[in-house]
Order: structure tokens, then sequence, then C-alpha cells
């Protein structure tokens, strides 16, 4: 491993400061950051340690109905937490669907929202990447892209992005706050990450030294806890990223929906929020047509990156079924098996309808 | 209790592993836990292109890197006595050890760095950043010139089969033709291949795992012309071995090589990415399997075709067609290999080698014909029972196979499933399927000798260079000999790990139980006999004149046979004679005249059932019963470990494993365990072995099968099979993901 400067600031303003310099990478739990320095696909100069900084590892539940997660808030604290397992039930279901209960236990809320894609090319540090080396070129077009991009890809890139917590994240509108050398700022979750387009080395939002210090869910999020739901198929049962998932929300008036919300996870280098589908299903009466109709919609300017078509087709299926599920009612408890197709709705009865 | 288990007997206990505590405790020292003085850390530097050679390492940037203390290159690497590409014998695989700049494949070591810390050396071997010129690239299964190999396996007939098959086909009522496709698995052993290597002037200790202590002695004094008795390999324990620890590999010269060059003890472990090409794999297979039957099922011609790649430099072929001799009868059987080069690392014996791979399509393709006449897959099995071996038409050693098929199916409760698929879902409308799979393997055996001491203080000592690669050698080995010495278990102290010990053979095909207990065995019997010796001659002796053969040794007491009542302790036999300790040697090898005579294969039946989502085709395998004849059980509560192991590794082989190379580049694109995917706790379902009681009076003395791979062979197409009929899909491209399912 390359050798580095390791700095261990002791306020924010100290952190953002360091991480300012070129070559500056801030380190939490490192699950993902350290995997990839160990492989040479990333080579920081310098490791701006936060984990001792104070402040970031509380979950506030404020007085205007917003719930604000500290950027160092473990996904396995996050997860297991009563108020979020309750309030957005899809949170809970997404966070414990990923990665495995060692990873869990370390990473953090911004380390989540920053992992990096999971490209066979990116990490191959002997393939052309315009996301590692900018200009160099496209290696996975034309490769092996079973897992590839369907919506948003450009022909510079055609990664997506591996977080579950993002997708329910994006589907409930979360606001990512930043502490930068401007000073304080926030910004949408769904306009956090970056599309690809001409640059996909520009992942995100974020400036030199910028430091995410929090996710903020806003008051409304939680009317949909009684319909909500994170649904991810994957190679193997546990412990795999995403083919593709979808979290989706439903606020019921009634016999009709009030709003709904939906969130795609793996087609797409950022979590892909599918607002026309979401039209489509507000003041509609939760049928299968109309779930069919959102999840064409949903999916309406997909397009194969290569040998990945078929995601298409299972993205619309697992809307559906996504839907389905909400309408159904949150089940009770998380399932034992998160997220999964395995995970035995009979098994469980609503306690949010 | 099975009638022929004596009582007191250790065989056939159920016993836990002698090693356990150890391994809980963090005692157990495997290999790249040895930390000698002065030790040095060496990383390899492997090439990122899979064909051409290295233009350009940068060694000085390398050398500059603080606590880099060499760079080893084919411009400095200590020469060798021999060319690693010298091929004395088919199982002496070619090795890349910085002979020259040639790139043969991806991942093929380029470079050695040794430094004071593992990180510094890590460091220096990215610093090379190696610059090539490469060649065009192949590794598509069928891609190259496709010829036919002078051998498959291990050195088995390329081509084998009787009867004439085109009047088979022609006189079947019912014909299918499949082709299935296999993917390519690379070993990953929980440890990868690592050494410590410390030289000595000419004396070289090594630790390493490896399957065979004697084997690796061998290569390694060929390699650098010392003389193999100058040569200790240590190898307590292995985390896993699965064919890819058989022989030596490059990885653990290197770090010899690294050692021998910096004049210090130099530790070196494969990086997970690393085991992506030098270390072996099971290739791809692409099968043809052409079946005939009559209207009754019978099946009039089996033709199993098998196409597989090898490396360029070198020759290992997946037998995939092998178990088509030997398992179904047929009115006429073909099986044939073709192979092409490719630009990969050479393929080696993976658990169950050309049995697993076969094992799927054939079961596939039964299950296939089965649909066409309407028969159970479970009946059309039974009606091509092969009573004698066929091809040979040698008779079975033994057979328990149709107890197999009738135990697991009453316990999986087989009888009600419906013939169509798509017939069954649980309560949470997931599709649910049922499948059948026969298991095979070989009864084979090595040669290996085994050392037994009878101690003055009554306890006894059993040594032999066998290995624990966690099949339970220090347990069941233990086992044998405290009942050839006719000792409690606890009375025996067993030595093994060591290559300064006797040949244990191979741990290996299944062999190292068969092999290196009848050693065992052997030995405590030869052993008593001097003891008998000194006792019935002895006139101060209750024994005596009872003759070597009237004495039989039991709970460490030599006793008369015409009068139990007189007997004499081991120790007071040796005491009176004043001697410390008897010894003897016994050798472990098949009878070449029974292994003529008779066809040796331990057999099984596994029952599978599957659980896929009708709308997003994933996959969940949620039962398995396996019902398994492999004679005598010297340990059920180990073996059922294994059997568990072996269909554990079926699951990934239907459902998850598979390296994806990028043909372009001929780099494997997921060589990491995120991405290379096998099962994980959650898609390991609810799993039972039966061990059906078969008696062996042929196999060897003690009546001992093989256990370590059968496991894998029938679960796969078990598995294949229960998709099917959960879906009504035949996917005949395995392992079989979700989006084969989707439509």
């Amino acid at each position: 491993m390359k050798a580095f400067d390791y700095l261990r600031p002791s306020s924010i303003a100290e952190a953002v400061a360091a991480a300012g310099r070129p070559g500056a990478a801030y380190l939490a739990a490192g699950t993902n950051l350290v995997d990839l320095m160990k492989g040479g696909v990333t080579r920081p100069d310098t490791l701006v340690d936060i984990t001792r900084l104070p402040g970031l590892d509380r979950i506030e539940r404020r007085a205007n109905g917003t719930t604000r997660i500290g950027a160092l808030v473990r996904n396995a604290t996050l997860a297991h937490d009563p108020v979020i397992a309750r309030r957005y039930p899809a949170l809970a279901e997404a966070l414990l669907s990923g990665a495995s209960g060692q990873l869990r236990n370390a990473a953090t809320t911004a380390g989540n929202v920053l992992q990096r894609t999971r490209c066979a090319y990116f990490t191959d540090t002997a393939s052309a990447c315009n996301k590692r080396d900018p200009g160099t070129g496209c290696d996975a077009q034309g490769g092996v892209t079973r897992a590839h991009a369907v919506l948003g890809w450009s022909q510079h890139c055609i990664a997506t992005h591996p977080s579950d917590f993002c997708v329910p994240l994006a589907a409930l509108d979360a606001v990512v706050e930043i502490e930068g050398p401007a000073g304080p700022r926030s910004v949408p979750l769904d306009a956090f990450h970056r599309l690809p387009g001409d640059h996909p080395e520009r992942e995100t939002v974020l400036e030199p030294g910028d430091l995410v210090v929090a996710v903020t869910l806003p008051a409304e999020a939680e009317t949909f806890a009684g319909h909500s739901r994170y649904l991810k198929v994957r190679e193997r049962t546990s412990y795999a990223f995403a083919v593709v998932s979808a979290a989706v929300g439903l606020r019921l008036d009634g016999d009709r929906i009030a709003e709904g919300r939906i969130a795609l996870g793996s087609v797409a280098l950022k979590p892909w929020r599918a607002r026309e589908a979401e039209h489509l299903l507000a003041g509609a009466a939760p049928t299968p047509e109309i779930f069919a109709r959102a999840a064409e919609a949903a999916l309406a300017d997909a397009k194969p990156s290569g040998d990945n078509a078929y995601k298409i087709e299972l993205a619309r299926r697992i809307v559906v079924r996504a839907l389905t599920l909400a309408v159904a009612g949150t089940p009770d408890r998380v399932p034992a098996l998160p997220a999964s197709p395995f995970a035995t709705p009979s098994a469980g009865v609503s306690a949010h309808a | 209790m099975p009638e022929r288990q004596r009582h007191g007997a250790s065989i056939g206990q159920p016993l836990t592993r002698r090693d356990g505590p150890d391994k809980v405790t963090g005692a157990a020292r495997y290999s790249a836990d040895f930390k000698p003085e002065g030790l040095a850390h060496a990383v390899m530097a492997v090439s990122s292109i899979a064909r051409g050679r290295v233009t350009h390492r940068d060694i000085a940037a390398a050398q500059a890197h603080p606590g880099v203390i060499a760079v080893m290159t084919p411009e400095n690497a200590p020469a060798l006595a021999k060319s690693p590409d010298q091929k004395d014998n088919p199982f002496t695989f070619r090795l890349d050890l910085l002979q020259n700049d040639g790139v043969r494949y991806a991942n093929q070591p380029i470079a050695v760095v040794i430094a004071e810390t593992l990180e510094a050396a890590t460091e220096g071997a990215a610093l090379l950043a190696p610059r090539y010129e490469a060649e065009p690239v192949s590794v598509t299964l069928g891609a190259g010139e496709i010829f036919s190999p002078d051998t498959i396996g291990a050195g088995s007939a390329t081509d084998e089969g009787s009867g004439d098959l085109a009047a088979g086909l022609a006189a079947a009522e019912t014909r299918i033709a499949a082709t299935y496709d296999t993917a390519a698995q690379y070993h990953n052993a929980l440890e990868p291949h690592s050494c410590v290597a410390e030289w000595d002037g000419d004396r070289l200790t090594l630790h390493t795992p490896t399957q065979a202590l004697w084997i690796a002695k061998g290569r390694i004094a060929d390699l650098f012309g010392i003389p193999p008795e100058n040569i200790q390999v240590v190898c307590h324990y292995l985390g896993g071995g699965f064919g890819s620890k058989g022989f030596i590999a490059a990885p653990q010269i290197l770090g010899i090589m690294a050692a021998k060059m910096v004049g210090r003890p130099v530790k070196l472990v494969t990086r997970r990415e690393q085991m992506f090409g030098p270390v072996g794999h099971r290739a791809a297979t692409r099968q043809t399997l052409r079946l005939g039957a009559s209207r009754n099922g019978t099946l009039t011609a089996l033709d199993h075709h098998t196409l597989t790649l090898t490396s360029r430099h070198d020759d290992f072929v997946e037998p995939s067609g092998i178990l088509s001799r030997h398992l179904y009868a047929a009115g006429a059987i073909a099986t044939t290999h073709a192979v092409s080069r490719a630009d990969i690392g050479t393929p080696i014996f993976m658990r169950a080698p050309g049995e697993a791979s076969g094992s799927v399509a054939v079961e596939s393709a039964l299950d296939e014909l089965a649909l066409e006449l309407d028969l159970d897959p479970l009946e059309i099995r039974l009606r091509n029972y092969a009573e004698v071996e066929p091809i040979t038409h040698r008779p079975f050693s033994s057979k328990a196979l149709r107890e197999c098929y009738a135990q697991g199916a009453a316990r999986f409760g087989w009888a009600a499933r419906p013939r169509q698929p798509r017939q069954m879902r649980d309560a949470d409308g997931l599709l649910v399927g049922w499948g059948l799979g026969t298991a095979t393997y070989p009864a084979g055996m090595m040669q290996g000798e085994a050392r037994a001491t009878i101690r003055a203080d009554g306890t006894a000592l059993i040594e032999t260079a066998a290995q624990d690669m966690g099949q339970g050698a220090w347990t069941v080995l233990a086992q044998i000999g405290a009942d050839g010495l006719g000792l409690p278990i606890a009375q025996v102290e067993l030595r093994i790990g060591d290559s300064n010990l006797p040949n244990g053979g191979l741990a290996g095909g299944s062999t190292g139980t068969a092999t290196g207990g009848t050693a065992v065995h052997n030995a405590a019997q030869a052993a008593i006999a001097e003891l008998a010796d000194l006792a019935v001659n002895d006139p101060a002796s209750p024994l005596y004149g009872a003759g070597n053969a009237g004495v039989t040794a039991r709970d460490g007491r030599l006793a008369r046979n015409d009068d139990p009542a007189r007997s004499e302790a081991f120790s007071e036999i040796l005491g009176r004679a004043g001697k410390a300790s008897v010894e003897a040697k016994g050798q472990g090898a098949g009878d070449p005249a029974s292994r003529k005579a008779y066809a040796m294969h331990a057999h099984g039946a596994v029952y599978a059932e599957v659980k896929v989502d009708p709308d997003l085709g994933q996959i969940r395998v949620t039962r398995l019963v396996g019902a398994f004849a492999a004679g005598r059980i010297v340990n059920p509560h180990l073996v059922r470990s294994q059997y568990y192991g072996g269909m554990i590794w079926g699951v990934s082989l239907a459902l998850h494993e598979h390296a994806v190379l990028d043909p372009r580049s001929g780099r494997v694109m997921n060589g990491n365990l995120a991405e290379y995917h096998i099962p994980v706790n959650a898609d390991v379902p609810a799993m039972e072995a039966i061990l059906v009681e078969e008696h062996d009076p042929h196999v060897n003395p003690l009546g001992i099968k093989g256990v370590g791979e059968i496991g894998i062979t029938g679960t796969a197409g078990a598995i294949a099979n229960a998709v099917w009929h959960a879906t009504g899909v035949r996917v005949r491209d395995i392992p079989i993901t979700l989006d084969k399912l989707l439509g």
C-alpha cells in the first residue's frame, strides 16, 4: 500500500481545511476506501480520519418532524434504531439487506452514501476507466456488462451506484448536509450524485474539502411508514449487491393512493427516482394495472448498455412487486431475510394498516 | 449401531475433531503463522496481460521504496537446477518461476518484491508499473483449434465406450440431444497458497499448505538440485486444498527462491485476486449429451462428448465424461473429449474433477429424457441401474446405490412429487421444485506408509506424512491406529503434517483415508506382531507358546485367543524385555488383483428442493437430502461434514460459482470474494446426509471408500432438475442465474 499521511482532526473546521489539499481523502470506517487502496484503485496522499469528530454519531429527532442522521452513525446502529425502523421502515430494511453484519457494524451513514461503484473495470486498474482516470475511455463497454446501468448512462461510463441505503433515501427526499470551505450547505440526495455525462469522475456535487456531516429526512417522509418496502433481487440470498432493487412508499387515502414514491437501485450511477411513475400513482386506486403502468413509466427511458437488457424487465417486475407488497402494508418487523423475495410475506402481519 | 461396529472400537465412533480445541482457540498454527527470526515479506507482482511479454519494470522505483530489500525478476532470480517447464511426467505441471519475460496468462507472476514489511513489499510491487508487449488473446471455449488430447484428468483414456452407438441411437424409440455449459471455477480455499521458507546452507525448512508433503519435497528437490532429505516441509493444518494444493504451485516456489535470494527467511502469501490464475482452476466445459431409449426407458445409447479448455503451455483436461463410463447401464456408450488451448493458467484438479462438471450434465440430460418418456426421474435411474460396471462389465466391489435411492427418497418424500413442472407453490406463492441426481466417485487408492511405535508406558505413536485439510485426518487416522493397536484412542499420539515422517501419500482423489488409514492399520498390526513376538517367545509371559497369530491386542493388552483370561499389558511385555519400545512400518496401497477384478466406486443419491420467485427469478435451495454409500464409515460425524461440504459446493456449482473472463483481455473480472459468488450461510439449505450401510470386502482391508468429493456430484444436477421442476424452464448454461429464468 502506498505510504500516506494520517491526520486526525479534532474539529470539523480542521478536517475541512486538511481535506482541501490535493490528494486528501476522508476516512471513516474505511470499509470501501481501504479496499480500494489495497487494490491500488485510489492512492491518496493523506487520510483525514473523521471518526473522532464530535457530534457526528447521533440520530436526532427534531421538533419540526425531521430526523437528522449524523455522518458517523453506523449502518447497524441506524438499522436497529427503533425510531428509524418505525418511521422509515424501508430504510431499515435496505440497510439490513446490505453487506454483512460485520460490515454494517463498521460502515457509516456518509460512507454508504459515498460508496464507489462496483464496476469491475473501475476496480481493475489495468482497464481504461474514465471514472478512475479521466479521459482514458471506458473498457466496460463491450466487456462483461451483465450488471451495468440501464438508465442515465453515457458513452463515457455505464457503471451503477451500488448502495441499498441510498435508494429509500432518494425515495424519501432525504437531504445531505455538507460542511465545506465555503461554509455549510444542503443538497437533496437526488441531486447529490451526478450522472456520468461527460465527466464520470465527478461522482457527486462535493468540492474539495467538502464533508458530509449528516443526512436529514424531511417531516413528510414518515407518512409513508405504513406502506413502505425495499425489495432487492440478488444472485445469492445474502451478502450480494443488488442486481436491481426498488424502494417504494405509499401514502393511502381511503382506497386511493394519495402519494407514491418509487426509487430504483443498481440501474444507474445514482439511486434512480421514478417521478413519472409516481405521478401516475397519485390519486389512483392501487390496482395491478396502475402498478404495471407505473413500472412501464419508471423504465420508459431505459436502454441496455451491454448484455443487460434483462435488467429492464426485471426492474419493471420489481417495481410491481414492491408496490404490491407496500399496499399490503409494511410488515410488523423487518423480515429475517431483509428485502429478499424470500422474506416470506405470509409470515408477517401488518401493524401499520 | 451398525452391526459391524465392535464394542469399544474407535472406528465407527462419531468423535469430534481431535484438533478442534486448537483450532477454536487459535493455537493451531497454519503455514503463514510461522515467524522465524529475521523474517522478510515477499509479494508477487502479477501480469495484467494474458499473452505477450514484459518489456519494462520500474525496478528502481520499487528498490527505492523504504523497506524494500530486493526485487526478484528474470534478470536476477536464483538459478534453478532444472527448467520448471520440463515435464517429466503428466503430473509435473509447468510453473511460472521468473525464467523469462514471457506472459502466458493473466495474473502470472512477473516479479517478486521482498521487503521488511508486508506493506513495503506490497507497495514495491505496485511501483513496478510493468509495461508489456501484448499479443491478442483467446480465452473463449471452442475458439481455438480443437483437438483430441492424449489423456484426460489423471491420465485416463480420452475416448472410451462400448457397443455400437449409431445402432443404439437408431434403435431408440425416444432420443434427446442437448448441450450443457459449465463455467470456469477457481479454487478459493480460505487459506490462500502461502509459504514461510528458511534456508540453512543447502537445507530448506518450508511451512506451506500442501495436500502431498512428499510430492512437494520431491518437486522442490528437483527444481533446486538438492537431495530430498535436505528438505523439511511442514504442514500441520491446511485451510482447504480442493486440488489446488495437490502439487506445489508457483507462488510457493517463488517464496523459496526469494528466501534464497535475500539470505533470510521469507514469507509469501498469495493475495486473493492472485488465486485466479497461477494455482489452477476447473476449466469451463461444453458437454453434448445424446441419449436414446426404448419406450420403457432403458437406455439404448449414451453419448457424452466434452469440449473444454486447457492452457496454451501445459495439459490438463477436465474429464467430464468419465462418470458416464461407470454410472448407468446403456446398450452403447461413447465418451469422448476434445480440447482447445487458451491464454489461461493451466486448469487442474478441483474437487471431483470431471465428475462434478460431468454429473450436472448427465443428470440434467437424464431428466430431459424422463420427461420425453413421461417417467419419474427416480424410475428412469432404476431402469438403467448398472449391475456391473458398464464398458468393462466388471462386478462392483460393492454398490448400495439402490438403498441410497430408496432411503433418500423416503426421507425426502419423493413419492409425492408431481410428474409435471410448475405444479407446486408454497404459501407465499413461490414456485417449488424437486429434483434428483445420482452421486458417484471412484474409490481409488494411492501409496502411503506409516510407522507405529508401542512404548513401554503403554501408549503408542502413529506417524505418517499425511495432512489434515479439514477432512479430519487428525482424528480418523488416530481412530484407525487405536483399533489396529488395540488401544483406547486417548493412548494414541498421532504425528502428521511433516515430510520427515514416512510418506503419507496424497490427500486427494478421495484417497487419503483409504490409503493413509490402510498404512496406519498395517503399521499398527505389524507393531503388535513385533510385540507379540516378544511375548510368545518369553517363557515368563502368560502368552508363551501361543504363537504370533494366537494373540489379540485389546485395551492395551495382548490376550491369548484360546484363553482370553491369560493376557499381559503392553507395558509389562516391553518392561520385561528391557525395551523402550517396538516399532514397525506398514504400507497402504490398493491390491492390484482386486482392483483389476472389481470396479470400485462410492455412490449416492441427492434429492433437492428449490424455491423460485415466479416473477423475479431469484432461486434458493431449501432442502437437500443426500444418501451415500461409501464402504466403512470411520467417523460418521466427520463424514457427514464432508458430505455437507460437498453438497454445499454442489449448490455453488449449480447456482453461483463462475469466473467471468473478459474475452478481450483474458483477465478475470470478478477475482474477489465479493463478486465471485459462493454460497453464504443463507444459501445453505436444511441438509441431511444419510450414511447408507455398505460392506466392501475388496477395496482394502478396512473396507474404506473415500468421501471427500462425492458430495458435490449429484447435487448440482439435482438442483438443476429441481429448478426445471419448479419453473418448467430447462437451463443448460450452468450456473443457473436469475436472468436465465426471466424469459
